[in-house]
């Protein structure tokens, strides 16, 4: 997908802009390095990233680590740990961590003027940088806002090394004598899960579901996990439910491979009790275009989360323009702001309340989707990513 | 229309965001966060939200009156801290010290509401700008017009608003060239007076558009 692609949803413009940035970069080098091709969010940005810093003129280029079954046994430990999890310390995984990061470092090469590192597994690869050459950056995607102490302390030096490091909420970044700078994750728009959809799909989809696309819609797609609530959105549905006519979307990922899952699917059916107005959906990972259909038949989008990263759910029903309700948490204040891109909420019976309001003002709801979809267009599309990446690297070549 | 000496010189400017070490969960901590933050924290929570958020036309001014309303649920300080315009401040100094006299003074009559709790913590970032310079010149009203339309939403806002700071005066960039490089003193004062309060940066400078074209036409 080209760059070209997205002037019918940015304008040419804020294109020519891009390109303005990226013609004073020309030819540098930047290699960006993670720990998987495949899977997962980061990856998923790499994909679409790296090619279009590409088709700007610059030269990128992406190395992913490798390591054995127990490199990532202990790194995911870590990430448990890093997120607040209890930790186990041992010796030895210290020191796989330390030699699975030096093989990295002994095969690749870093020769780029700017070395973006994502994440805590290869953080020691800023061992590779010579003296003080180059631009290198820690991207740190994940929630680091409260880590185990072991872990972190382990992972923190590493970390001052690097010229500065980027986080994705300033709630997630911690104390440090490098600077820190926000970069929130984003969508692509032209992604299957984001693409515009024509009505007749939508309703083809709706309907294989059992849903009445005539009636009004409340949808929470997410996991079966407890932090995203979902007895809680089944709760404010039931108070909704006494005052208006509505159905009750909670879709989310496979449960077949999350024991928890499946025990927290149980609980949301329990609490549901048969009301054949709520369509609990647990969708294949291959379910991109259902899920983008079911936002778009949606009338109010609910992510109701007792905890959350950024919440990429919310970007994606506000990129879709739709009204959102959603808890006061995580990434999600930055996303809706109350009042102008959705509402906010801090409890069942306010999610209710709110439920109840924009579906009694649809002249209100539909002017927060119209603001929120210009709320994401401007700051958590692919584009703007790429944009803050070029920022980044045009100051750090000005503060040298 | 006279003959200018100087062209107009299109920029643009992209903003890094920076992470700082303060943040407030209270009216209290809003208050000393306002006395100790950068310039370029109050320029982010200020003159670069209303380009952020340049979408939003009714009841947004500054990102200290959204979290007092929000996340404080206290409307009538909110409204208090909404109120100075940004067109107002040739230096963010001055802004501050307004800023930190109305949140004062609503502490000093409300002191039952210094301490309480904020749903969420408001956290004090910075702008860090990166500017491009020389996107084109304009030796022409029509050149100028032209390139307007090109513009995007960063390099018009960074024209049109944050040349207030850069200036030291109470006008903008298109003013200023068009009063002492056209002449053309009505046009700038037109320009001058739009409000960026009630249009989005699009409906802004579709006004320009209307006033441009009408002075090309005359």
């Amino acid at each position: 997908m080209s760059l070209d692609a997205y002037v019918p949803l940015l304008g040419a413009r804020e294109l020519d802009e891009l390109r303005a940035l990226a013609a004073q970069l020309s030819g540098r080098t930047v290699q960006m390095v993670n720990s998987t091709a495949m899977g997962g969010g980061v990856a998923e940005i790499l994909n679409r990233l790296i090619p279009l810093i590409q088709e700007l003129g610059l030269r990128p280029r992406w190395d992913v680590i490798t390591g054995g079954e127990d490199f990532f046994e202990v790194t995911k430990a870590f990430h448990n740990a890093l997120h607040g999890g209890p930790y186990q310390a041992r010796k030895e995984n210290f020191d796989l961590f330390l030699a699975t990061n030096e093989m990295n470092r002994q095969r690749l090469q870093f020769d780029c003027e700017f070395t973006v590192i994502h994440d805590p597994q290869p953080v020691a690869l800023i061992e590779a940088r010579s003296r003080q050459e180059g631009h290198w950056i820690w991207r740190c995607h994940i929630d680091l806002s409260n880590p185990n102490p072991e872990v972190w302390g382990f992972l923190r030096p590493f970390v001052y090394r690097y010229d500065g490091a980027l986080f994705s909420s300033p709630e997630f970044a911690r104390q440090l004598p490098i600077p820190q700078y926000l970069s929130f994750p984003c969508i692509d728009p032209l992604s299957e899960k984001n693409v515009d959809l024509d009505p007749a799909s939508v309703q083809e989809v709706v309907e294989r579901f059992g849903i009445d696309p005539a009636r009004p819609i409340i949808t929470q797609i997410s996991r079966f996990d407890r932090l995203k609530d979902p007895i809680g959105v089944v709760r404010a549905y039931q108070i909704v439910r006494r005052y208006m006519d509505c159905q009750l979307v909670l879709a989310g990922g496979s449960a077949t491979d999350d024991p928890e899952g499946e025990i927290v699917l149980e609980e949301v059916r329990r609490e549901a009790k048969d009301d054949p107005d709520i369509h609990l959906l647990n969708l294949p990972p291959w379910s991109a275009t259902e899920i983008n259909a079911l936002q778009r038949a949606s009338t109010v989008i609910v992510q109701k989360s007792l905890r959350e990263g950024f919440g990429l759910t919310v970007t994606e029903a506000l990129w879709k323009k739709k009204p959102v309700v959603a808890s006061a948490v995580g990434g999600i204040p930055a996303q809706v702001i109350h009042k102008h891109t959705g509402l906010l909420v801090h409890s069942v019976e306010g999610t209710a309340y709110q439920i109840r309001f924009l579906l009694s003002n649809p002249a209100l709801a539909l002017k927060l989707g119209e603001q929120g979809h210009e709320h994401v267009r401007e700051n958590f599309l692919i584009t703007t990513n790429v944009k803050r990446y070029l920022t980044i690297f045009l100051h750090s070549l000005q503060r040298s | 229309m006279k003959k200018p000496e100087h062209p107009f010189r299109f920029a643009t400017v992209s903003y890094l965001t920076r992470i700082g070490n303060q943040s407030a969960t209270t009216i209290g901590e809003l208050r000393d966060g306002l006395e100790k933050c950068s310039d370029a924290s109050i320029f982010y929570h200020t003159f670069q939200s209303l380009g952020r958020y340049h979408f939003l036309t009714e009841g947004f001014s500054n990102e200290f009156a959204q979290w007092v309303l929000a996340g404080l649920n206290c409307p009538a300080l909110a409204e208090q801290l909404a109120a100075p315009d940004i067109r107002g401040y040739l230096t963010l100094s001055d802004m501050r010290t307004d800023l930190l006299s109305i949140t004062d003074e609503y502490c000093r009559s409300h002191p039952e509401d210094v301490h309480r709790l904020a749903f969420e913590p408001f956290y004090f970032l910075e702008s860090i700008e990166v500017t491009i310079p020389h996107l084109g010149e304009a030796w022409t009203l029509e050149e100028f017009r032209h390139w307007l339309e090109r513009l995007s939403n960063g390099s018009f806002h960074y024209h049109f608003l944050v040349s207030r700071l850069r200036l030291g005066l109470r006008t903008n960039d298109f003013s200023l060239w068009f009063e002492n490089e056209l002449g053309l003193q009505r046009l700038a004062q037109l320009t001058n007076r739009i409000d960026v309060y009630t249009n989005t940066l699009e409906s802004t400078r579709a006004k320009l558009y209307t006033f441009i074209d009408r002075e090309l036409a005359a």
